[in-house]
């Protein structure tokens, strides 16, 4: 990595003095935010190409030595729906675990459940959406009947001690639907929390939001389950995304997703981008004085050795600014 | 995302949703014209929505409002300032051709945008991109409504701007002793000196002067800028004159913290309504800080089409905010701007082809390939 430590020229000022310019936070914002790494799979699963199992394993483990604390490790899903995923539980066995941090993965239904636990799995999540036809098309059933599987998921966690995170899509659009009203994004969040789930992640699925819509989500949201089992997971796709996240904490929110290097794509407009990148999210939360336990300079490692495996260029501003290209 | 099948790519409704989310017509900037209608007919997803706003057709003629409630505190108007033929292109490697240079900020006037930074008439020594100041001054078309202002470093730039026809002027200080030898080869208080005269000619001849202060959030030679030496050199150039100060995060490295910061210290010695913030993208912290500034009441924003520019300190980084992606922010919090979203994607498209590069704009990615 000798570039990475070159990276500053010496007449430029570190990073780390630049930051501590903006170190006093704003009035309303949190101490801490907790970050919830999903490169490995909401990143990996919207790349089209193919990561060699030793290769994720690498990266969940690079992730753990930059100081995440939550990282979401692979997805129990079939591989004829999701190939990037077909080697979840040779993954969910290859990483180290270290204490202190959380490896949940993603589980649809009872048999990825069950397989996931097999495979060691401590915690889990579940994906409802708060759109019909975005349910029907993403995984082939009603709302209701989407319902109904992640009851029988959460019962089955509840009795093995796993937590369950639940994640709302579409919560600020939807690329079949339109306009997502906050009162429905509300109602699933309500349920998914009462069903069981300890954080419900809000998720911008196309990225279409903008910040007087996230408050006025949020608002509805927040009338019906605490602040602080919320979080917030947007998507960039139309740059959006921090002025979005920026918002969501200053109304009490302290969960941010994210992805490194901005890993993923959109699967519904060819040539966007996706996730969030997990560097400029740090940048900004550093810059506001925020405390996050990630270690910069080893998550831009990170980003540098999944980019060239992927054979792309980072999708991180903070990246692209501090590597030497 | 969930279990989504690859096979997923498009969705028709998906164009649909970016016409809702984009608020590509208004009432100020003009509906969309017919042509546009039928390409969005062909793509034969058009349907009238009913929920949450209204859509309303008139002849071939749509106009699309997205009702949402602003955040609280938010300017109604906010100004857009382009600097994209100017600050974008000025930090852009490929030379462009006068001609192209025209005819992008002939397109850039037909957007809707109501100030566009043309050129600066720099020594072509320094700036080889703007050799040609006084043929594109001369050459473009000055519509009504619209203004022109171009960058004038001293009293001879000054003067072959206004026998170029240049109607509005800016000069460029720094809030940093160090940027300003190292960019302009003289200290903040000789440059002030410069910047009087040029000032005080131009007051002499009713032209409007607008003072821009770098470094505003940070410098790359001094690091840390105090907002206390950002609001004195503020308020040297708004005493002396200019009508505006834009407030610039030359590199980027300001967050929503040092923003606020620094804009409660310049806000207590100059009015709101003569401030604007210039962010620049090189840590993708500017649309964050733009927001923190709206917050604030700050209703004059800098950016460039398509994100145009990189940044000299930081090889391989980014420039300037993309005036697309805040043109989408600013529609979606509600706030009228008077541009024509689409068009500025045009334009974006256009000067993307002619200097060989991809674009910087989120919204542009998302939408030109959608």
């Amino acid at each position: 990595m000798a570039a990475m430590t070159k990276a500053l020229p010496r007449r430029l000022v570190g990073l780390a003095s630049l930051r501590a310019v903006s170190t006093s936070s704003m009035d309303t914002l949190p101490k801490r935010v907790k970050i919830v790494e999903v490169g490995p799979r909401d990143g990996l699963q919207n790349e089209k190409n193919i990561v060699s199992t030793p290769l994720k394993i690498k990266l969940i483990d690079m992730l753990s030595e930059a100081g995440l604390s939550v990282i979401e490790a692979t997805s129990f899903v079939s591989p004829k729906w999701v190939p990037q995923m077909a080697d979840h539980a040779e993954v969910l066995k290859g990483i180290q675990k270290f204490p202190g941090i959380t490896y949940p993965v993603l589980t649809p239904n009872l048999k990825g459940f069950e397989a996931a636990v097999a495979a060691g799995a401590k915690e889990v999540a579940i994906f409802g959406a708060a759109s019909e036809l975005f349910t029907k098309k993403n995984i082939n059933c009603s709302m209701e009947e989407s319902f109904q599987r992640f009851d029988a998921i959460l019962k089955a966690a509840q009795s093995a001690n796993i937590s369950v995170r639940g994640y709302v899509s579409c919560v600020l659009g939807c690329p079949y639907e339109g306009k997502i009203s906050p009162a429905k994004v509300a109602e699933v969040t309500k349920k998914l929390y009462s069903m069981g789930c300890y954080e419900i992640s809000l998720g911008d699925t196309i990225g279409v939001g903008t910040p007087g819509i996230m408050k006025d989500m949020l608002s509805a949201v927040m009338l019906e389950v605490p602040p602080a089992a919320l979080a917030v997971h947007c998507h960039d796709t139309y740059g959006q995304a921090l002025a979005n996240t920026l918002v969501a904490l200053q109304m009490g929110v302290s969960v941010v997703d994210s992805s490194v290097a901005g890993l993923g794509g959109c699967p519904y407009a060819q040539g966007a981008s996706g996730n969030l990148a997990t560097e400029d999210l740090v940048y900004m939360l550093e810059g506001l004085g925020i405390h996050t336990g990630v270690n910069l300079q080893k998550l831009l490692e990170a980003g540098n050795f999944i980019c060239q495996a992927l054979n792309r260029k980072t999708s991180s501003k903070v990246a692209q600014a501090t590597c030497k290209l | 995302m969930g279990n989504v099948p690859s096979a997923v790519k498009h969705c028709l409704s998906y164009q649909q949703l970016l016409r809702e989310h984009l608020w590509i017509g208004d009432s100020v900037a003009g509906a969309l014209d017919p042509a546009q209608i039928s390409v969005l007919i062909n793509l034969h997803c058009f349907q009238p929505y009913v929920c949450g706003f209204s859509v309303s057709l008139a002849g071939s003629v749509a106009c699309i409002h997205w009702e949402t409630s602003q955040l609280s505190g938010l300017p109604e108007f906010v100004k857009i300032v382009e600097v994209g033929p100017r600050d974008g292109l000025q930090n852009e490697k490929v030379i462009v051709p006068t001609d192209i240079k025209i005819e992008f900020i002939n397109r850039l006037s037909q957007t809707g945008l109501s100030v566009i930074e043309v050129t600066s008439f720099v020594s072509s020594r320094w700036v080889p991109q703007m050799a040609d100041h006084t043929e594109v001054m001369k050459g473009i078309h000055q519509y009504p409504g619209v203004r022109y202002p171009v960058l004038t470093p001293n009293l001879q730039g000054f003067h072959r701007a206004v026998a170029a026809g240049a109607t509005e002027i800016s000069v460029f200080g720094a809030a940093s002793e160090s940027f300003s030898k190292k960019n302009i080869n003289c200290s903040i208080e000789e440059s002030m000196g410069k910047f009087e005269e040029v000032v005080k000619s131009a007051r002499h001849m009713n032209i409007p002067a607008r003072g821009y202060v770098s470094c505003a959030l940070g410098c790359p030679y001094e690091g840390i800028i105090t907002p206390q030496k950002v609001t004195e050199v503020s308020k040297r150039l708004y005493s002396m004159g200019c009508y505006e100060i834009s407030l610039g995060d030359t590199i980027g490295v300001g967050t929503p913290g040092s923003m606020k910061r620094m804009l409660e210290s310049v806000m207590k010695e100059i009015p709101l309504g003569a401030l604007a913030v210039h962010c620049h993208d090189t840590y993708g912290q500017a649309l964050a800080n733009i927001l923190t500034a709206l917050q604030m009441g700050i209703n004059v924003v800098d950016s460039a089409v398509s994100g145009l520019g990189g940044c000299p300190y930081a090889k391989g980084a980014s420039g300037n905010v993309a005036t697309e992606d805040l043109i989408y922010m600013l529609n979606g919090l509600g706030l009228n701007t008077g541009v024509n979203l689409y068009k500025v994607m045009e334009a974006g498209d256009f000067i993307c082809k002619a200097v060989n590069k991809t674009t910087n704009s989120k919204v542009a990615q998302a939408s030109f390939h959608a």
